[in-house]
C-alpha cells in the first residue's frame, strides 16, 4: 500500500509561488522557489518565510504535566517559566534519543478545584510523529491529557529583518527575547508567536489555524524584504548554524552526550540518575565523555574547491585509518566552501583528517559549531 | 551538429571528430545551483552511457554519463574554480570534456534537437 503524501495548508500555496515540491517524510514539501543559494542567502541578509507545518504539535495538559513530562526529558520544564520554551530531547532507557524538540510553557489556566493547569505546546519532528505520540501516552500518567493538534500550521520567518518585518504587523512579538513565546495577533490572525527557528539567525515560528494558514503566508510575503524559502535553503542554514538533524546527526543510537547536547541536561537534574528515562545512561555518558571509546559530534570544514563530504563519507585519521563518519554535509553557501558534522573520538576532536570522498581522500579540518555565528535576540539582564 | 540523450546531456561534433560534451539547460534546473564538478582525467577512455563525471549541487551529488564512447582530449579548466558556469551557460562555456569519438556509429542512438525537445516536452 502506497500511502498517499500529506499536504500542509499551503500546498497550492507553495505551487503558486512556484516551488519545487518533493516527498519529506511523509509529506509533500517545497524544497525550493528561486533556487536554494539564493534563499539561503536571502535568509542570512533580510527575512525569509518556511512552511514547516509539517512539524508535529502537541498540546500537553494537566496539574503535573511538567513534571510529567520531565520524566521523559533531561531539561528544565517545572522550573521553565510561563512564556518561555527550551529544546530539549525525549530520552529511551538506553540513553538514545527518541526525538528532539521544542517545549513552550504556555499561561496555566485555572481550573475548578484543580489550581493551576499547565499547558504545554510541543513541537516534534516529522518523522517522528507517530512514534513521539505513542511514546508519550505509553508513559504520561493518565491525568495529563495529550492533544495532537492537527488543524495547525506552522511557520518560520527568519534573518536579520524579521522583527522589523514583523513589527507593524505585532507590535508586541519583537518584545519578546530569544526563546520566548506569546499568544498574539498578527495582522488579525491569532498566532502563537515564537522567537525561535532552525537557521541560526533572529527570527520567529508562528502557530497558527490551518484555515488561517494562506491568509499569514500572504500577509508575511507581501512585507517588504520577504521571500519565500524551501527544505533545501533550511538544510545548508541549519547545517552553518551547528544544529543537529534528526535521523542523521541524532538518531535512537545517539546519547546526548556525545552529540555536544550537553546544555539540554538541566545542571539540577545531573545527579539523580532516576531523574528521566535514560538517566543512568546519560549521566554516565557524562561522566564519562572523555573516556577511552567515546565519541563527539564535531565540524569538519574542507578548503574551498573540494568536492562536499555528506552523509555517510568515511572520516580518516592523516595515516588512513578510518575514525568516523560525516552524519551531514554539503556545501556552505555563506561561507562558499564544503562544511559537514560527525562523529569522530573524543581525544581526536581538533585538528587535520581527512574525508572520503567517492574513493578519494581530501583534507579536512575539525572544527567547532557552528560554522556561522548564531545571531539571536538574547534576553537583556535587568 | 548537436546531439542530445534522455539523461540530459548534450555532444556537439565538430569537424575534426572532437566532441564537446555537458549537461543541458534542463539539467541544470533540475540540479539547481552547482557547487562541485569532479572531471575525467585527459587520456581516460569512457562509454556510451558509463560513468563520465559528477556534478555535485547544494543538495546532492549526480553521476553523468558519457554520451558517446571515446577518449578525454580536454576537460573545462575553469570549472574547479567556477562550477557555477554548469548553471549561467551549461550549453556553453559550461561545457565538461571534448571527446576524440572511438565510434560515429554510436551517434545513431542519440536524439537531435527536434527529438529532444519533444523528450522534454513529454517529461513535464
Amino acid at each position: 500500500m502506497v500511502d498517499s503524501p500529506l499536504l500542509t495548508p499551503l500546498y497550492h500555496w507553495h505551487q503558486a509561488q512556484g516551488a519545487k515540491l518533493v516527498p519529506f517524510a511523509g509529506w509533500q514539501m517545497p524544497l525550493q522557489y528561486a533556487g536554494i543559494v539564493a534563499e539561503h542567502l536571502h535568509t542570512r541578509s533580510a527575512a525569509s518565510l518556511f512552511d514547516v507545518s509539517h512539524m508535529g504539535q502537541l498540546l500537553l495538559t494537566g496539574r503535573g504535566a511538567d513534571r510529567a513530562l520531565e520524566q521523559l526529558l533531561p531539561g528544565d520544564i517545572v522550573g521553565l517559566a510561563e512564556g518561555r520554551m527550551r529544546c530539549s530531547l525525549l530520552t529511551l532507557s538506553h540513553g538514545g534519543i527518541l526525538d528532539d524538540l521544542m517545549v513552550v510553557r504556555l499561561p496555566s489556566q485555572e481550573a475548578e478545584s484543580q489550581g493551576a493547569v499547565s499547558r504545554l505546546h510541543l513541537i516534534i519532528n516529522a518523522a517522528r510523529r507517530q512514534v513521539d505520540e505513542a511514546h508519550l501516552r505509553a508513559h504520561l500518567p493518565p491525568d495529563v491529557q495529550l492533544e495532537v493538534l492537527s488543524n495547525r500550521a506552522l511557520l518560520a520567518l527568519q534573518g536579520p529583518t524579521a522583527a522589523a518585518v514583523l513589527a507593524p504587523l505585532s507590535p508586541k512579538a519583537i518584545d519578546l527575547p530569544f526563546m520566548a513565546a506569546a499568544e498574539l495577533m498578527v495582522g488579525d490572525i491569532p498566532c502563537l508567536v515564537m522567537r525561535s527557528g532552525y537557521t541560526g539567525e533572529d527570527g520567529f515560528e508562528l502557530s497558527c489555524a490551518a484555515e488561517n494558514a494562506v491568509a499569514l503566508a500572504d500577509l508575511l510575503i507581501a512585507q517588504e524584504g520577504v521571500l519565500p524559502a524551501g527544505l533545501g535553503a533550511r538544510d545548508s542554514l541549519r547545517l552553518e548554524a551547528g544544529l543537529c538533524l534528526y535521523g542523521h546527526d541524532i538518531d535512537e543510537q545517539t546519547n546526548p552526550v556525545e552529540a555536544g547536547l550537553v546544555w539540554t541536561i538541566a545542571k539540577h537534574r545531573r545527579d539523580d540518575s532516576q531523574g528521566f528515562l535514560g538517566a543512568a545512561a546519560v549521566l554516565s555518558a557524562l561522566k564519562n565523555k572523555a573516556a577511552a571509546g567515546a565519541r563527539q559530534r564535531v565540524g569538519l570544514t574542507l578548503a574551498a574547491g573540494n568536492p562536499p563530504a555528506r552523509e555517510g563519507a568515511v572520516i580518516e585519521n592523516l595515516a588512513g585509518q578510518p575514525i568516523g563518519v560525516v552524519t551531514s554535509g554539503g556545501f556552505s553557501p555563506s561561507l562558499q566552501l564544503p562544511i559537514a558534522m560527525g562523529y569522530v573520538p573524543a581525544d581526536v576532536a581538533a585538528g587535520g583528517v581527512q574525508v572520503v570522498v567517492r574513493g578519494q581522500r581530501y583534507p579536512a579540518t575539525l572544527t567547532l559549531l557552528p560554522f556561522v555565528p548564531n545571531c539571536y535576540v538574547r534576553p537583556t539582564k535587568p | 551538429m548537436k546531439y542530445y540523450t534522455k539523461e540530459h546531456e548534450w555532444l556537439e561534433l565538430a569537424a575534426d571528430g572532437i566532441a564537446t560534451v555537458g549537461i543541458t539547460d534542463y539539467a541544470q534546473k533540475q540540479l539547481g545551483d552547482v557547487v562541485y564538478v569532479e572531471l575525467p582525467a585527459i587520456g581516460k577512455a569512457v562509454t556510451q552511457s558509463g560513468e563520465m563525471a559528477v556534478v555535485e549541487s547544494v543538495k546532492a551529488a549526480s553521476e553523468v554519463y558519457a554520451p558517446i564512447s571515446g577518449t578525454v582530449v580536454a576537460v573545462n579548466q575553469d570549472l574547479p574554480a567556477n562550477p557555477a558556469l554548469v548553471n549561467s551557460e551549461p550549453q556553453g562555456a559550461g561545457w565538461f570534456v571534448k571527446l576524440q569519438l572511438s565510434d560515429e556509429g554510436e551517434l545513431a542512438k542519440l536524439l537531435d534537437e527536434a527529438g529532444y525537445q519533444t523528450y522534454l516536452a513529454s517529461l513535464s
